[in-house]
């Protein structure tokens, strides 16, 4: 009975995990099960309603809309992840040099924080964007703009992480293993940085449909990833001139792959808190 | 009697939207898309530009005529003109008119194309009727340039007094303009009636177009200018009697290489952009059609050069855009030391033929475009990178720092006249895109425009005109400074009891002719 009970209470992160995993294999696998590539145009056909050969149907300019979401997926499942572990891992950086190096140390990382969030980010983008080199392929300048997610998105975490540093510093156990005679580098990242993980790992799983939502975002600015490469983020745009969305529910396909993937992950994190 | 030409107390009102809100009422001062329509509106002028026949009018003037080979023109008024607040209109007025216009204190943007030499503008009042401006030197075409003059009063009884079919009666910033007719109006139609039809006009301030046309459909106004392709073929899908398509534009779309000499680009790919064989044969691959077809759903022309064939005086039929032929412009590829190695195409010195083409970021339709361009250049193996870039960097770069390759931007030209066009075509104009502010023209057929600009500006005779600006158009085809795309088409939204109702591609599209239009059934004599 107990055994049937747990089992039910994992089933739903268990589906929610394969499906992400189904989601991220279909994406890396585009090049080989998507129906054609993602920029070729069969001008004879645009608008296309889903058929045997356009599974997804095609967009204004007769591009297949499958192949287009495998491999925008692929852009955004990879690339969203991999932004969100580098605003966490920076942000984990700041919060342990700030929780260890005392007074000072943590006045300057959290002025530096405020200093990071005070600065307008969509501005600092169109900056940045301008100042790219203008012969960069799709790929470089959609790395480009999930970098610069990672480098504005890591302000939101180090303040929690900050607090549990501070908390494990001056928690009991690590004043025994300090008296005990442990090194700081011991005490920092096998007794501090154990107490961190699992708040470090809640905002990686908080910072991921954080940016999915923030390069869908960016791509109805015309910032995000740059034609013919497709994303979450410019399939979405398309969406804004759909001339009828009750017409063609085809057209909500990213829109709803997009909640999927972040109830899945939502999912997945609140069960990983419970356990 | 106008208001029994509708159905309702409050039906004879035309209803529909302004993007922004003018910046000034002042007829002189307008500088702005908003401000132009209720300029065209309210103000009264002496010579007035029919956007349908697209011929001069007497308008104010019962009749003009320019002497002294185009430094004086002589106004006859009509007699018994009165403003909308009952002065009566004089010489003076329009001498104190023109008077303030010239005056470099006000900053008028239209005096600006009056200014034709180093002296003043003399305006001499022969009678309460009849007048005469003098010119310190010719000013060509100069009855079209009094289009845009609304006279105002000398000494109004009421600061909105106009001689235009309708006055501003309320104006709420951010919310709405309200248009009252004009009881004092000039013109009377076939049989007697003063007009204008309408009672009033009520613009209310909407940037959003998605409301706009949500507002359309529910009957809250009567009608849309400049319908973006998508939401027309839904609406024509919907309702097909209130779709209309004016036809093609004077704006078009382009796309340019950076040919300035100092730009901070490699030698090589400046010797591609310099060759009028790679320009020519880069055009002969892009397919127009497809552009046309696939981006502006069908409402749009392929271009062949600055005017759209419904601008019937300027637009050289001669010249037709460069068919899409990727084979032909492979072969002259070919012939000018470009080869074929796999998919991509190299330069004789080996070097892949590769460039990118800045845009604005945010336009659908250009982002369409460039994909287009990407998979039409690739059969020539010619690849394409786009790159977006907001606006003011966009701009920096195409007239500062010259730092890109190629440009795709559209060109809006609302002067129907190549004179409109001199800060284009000439080489030491700043929008002389491809290759701006030259201190003396960089080639040939660059002097050659030059000349030929000079002469249709100068020249009085039409024809002489039209044959210097068609030789314009050749060259323009030929050299390929530009590589012409589409002219997009003026697409409308319009309530079916709206009659009279005559769109045309240029500003103000379904209102130039708002004096006639009215609602409801065609009149019959004697209503």
């Amino acid at each position: 009975m107990n055994v049937k009970r747990r089992f039910l209470s994992a089933l739903p992160r268990r589906l929610a995990l394969l499906l992400l995993l189904a989601l991220l294999a279909a994406a890396l696998l585009a090049g080989r099960i998507a129906p054609a590539r993602y920029d070729e145009q069969f001008r004879d056909y645009p608008n296309a309603r889903p058929c045997a050969r356009f599974p997804l149907g095609t967009d204004e300019l007769g591009r297949d809309r499958l192949s287009r979401l495998l491999y925008g997926s692929r852009v955004s499942l990879l690339l969203a992840p991999a932004a969100a572990a580098l605003a966490t891992i920076t942000a984990l950086a700041i919060g342990l040099t700030a929780g260890y190096g005392g007074c000072l140390a943590e006045s300057a990382a959290l002025g530096f924080t405020d200093l990071v969030v005070s600065i307008p980010s969509l501005l600092l983008l169109f900056i940045a964007r301008a100042m790219l080199p203008l012969n960069i392929t799709p790929m470089v300048s959609v790395g480009f703009t999930f970098l610069l997610l990672a480098i504005l998105g890591w302000t939101s975490g180090v303040r929690v992480i900050l607090a549990a540093v501070v908390q494990a510093r001056d928690s009991e156990y690590v004043r025994q293993a300090r008296a005990l005679g442990c090194r700081p580098c011991t005490i920092l990242f096998r007794h501090t940085a154990a107490a961190v993980r699992p708040i470090a790992a809640g905002q990686f799983w908080i910072l991921v449909p954080l940016f999915l939502v923030s390069e869908a975002n960016l791509g109805m600015l015309g910032l995000g990833v740059t034609e013919p490469l497709p994303s979450w983020g410019n399939l979405l745009a398309e969406m804004q001139t759909a001339a009828s969305l009750t017409d063609a529910p085809w057209l909500l396909a990213p829109a709803v792959l997009l909640v999927v993937v972040l109830l899945s992950l939502q999912n997945v994190l609140q069960s990983g808190e419970m356990h | 009697m106008a208001g029994s030409l509708a159905g309702g107390a409050d039906s004879n009102q035309l209803r529909l939207c302004l993007r922004s809100d003018p910046k000034t009422f002042d007829p002189l001062l307008v500088d702005e898309e908003s401000g132009e329509t209720i300029r065209y509106l309210t103000a009264g002028v002496l010579i007035r530009w029919n956007r349908s026949t697209q011929k001069l009018e007497p308008e104010l003037a019962k009749s003009w005529e320019v002497a002294g080979q185009g430094r004086r023109i002589r106004f006859l008024l009509r007699p018994g003109l009165r403003f909308s607040d009952g002065t009566p209109l004089s010489s003076e007025d329009v001498a104190a008119t023109i008077k303030r216009m010239m005056d470099p204190g006000t900053h008028s943007p239209i005096g600006d194309s009056f200014r034709s030499g180093g002296g003043a503008v003399k305006t001499i009042v022969e009678s309460p009727d009849r007048l005469s401006v003098i010119f310190p030197s010719a000013v060509a075409n100069v009855e079209r340039l009094f289009d845009q003059v609304g006279i105002v009063s000398a000494k109004p009884r009421n600061s909105r007094a106009v001689l235009g079919p309708f006055s501003v009666a309320e104006h709420k910033a951010g919310s709405y303009v309200l248009l009252v007719r004009n009881p004092n109006y000039w013109r009377r139609d076939a049989q007697g009636r003063q007009m204008p039809y309408l009672d009033s006009i009520r613009f209310d301030i909407q940037n959003n177009r998605d409301l706009e046309t949500l507002r359309f459909r529910r009957g809250e106004i009567h009608m849309i200018s400049g319908l973006d392709p998508v939401a027309f073929e839904r609406l024509k899908l919907e309702s097909p009697g209130k779709a209309l398509d004016a036809g093609a534009t004077q704006d078009s779309e382009m796309l340019w290489f950076n040919q300035v000499k100092r730009a901070p680009l490699p030698e090589y790919k400046k010797a591609w952009f310099a060759s009028r064989a790679f320009r020519r044969a880069i055009s002969g691959a892009i397919n127009r059609q497809d552009i046309a077809r696939l981006v502006y759903a069908g409402h749009a022309k392929p271009a062949a050069g600055p005017f759209s064939e419904t601008n019937r005086l300027w637009y050289n039929r001669q010249v037709q855009p460069h068919p899409y032929s990727p084979g032909e412009s492979m072969r002259a590829l070919q012939q000018a030391g470009f080869h074929l190695s796999g998919k991509q195409l190299y330069d004789s010195n080996g070097n892949a033929v590769e460039f990118s083409v800045i845009t604005n970021s945010g336009n659908k339709s250009r982002a369409r475009i460039a994909s287009l361009l990407q998979q039409d250049l690739a059969k020539i193996g010619v690849r394409l990178n786009v790159v977006p870039l907001d606006f003011p960097a966009l701009i920096e770069r195409i007239t500062r720092t010259y730092a890109y390759e190629a440009c795709l931007l559209g060109l809006m030209n609302i002067d129907t006249d190549p004179n409109g066009q001199m800060n284009v075509w000439l080489s030491s104009a700043a929008n002389h895109q491809w290759n701006p502010l030259q201190k003396s023209p960089e080639t040939p057929w660059e002097a050659e425009l030059d000349r030929l600009m000079q002469v249709q500006a100068s020249a009085l005779d039409v024809t002489k005109r039209r044959t210097a600006f068609n030789r314009v158009q050749e060259i323009i085809s030929e050299q390929v400074p530009f590589i012409y795309l589409v002219h997009k088409n003026a697409l409308a939204a319009v309530d079916q009891r709206l009659r009279n109702l005559a769109p045309v591609p240029e500003p103000p599209n379904l209102l130039w002719n708002a004096y006639e239009l009215r609602f409801g059934a065609p009149l019959s004599p004697g209503t």
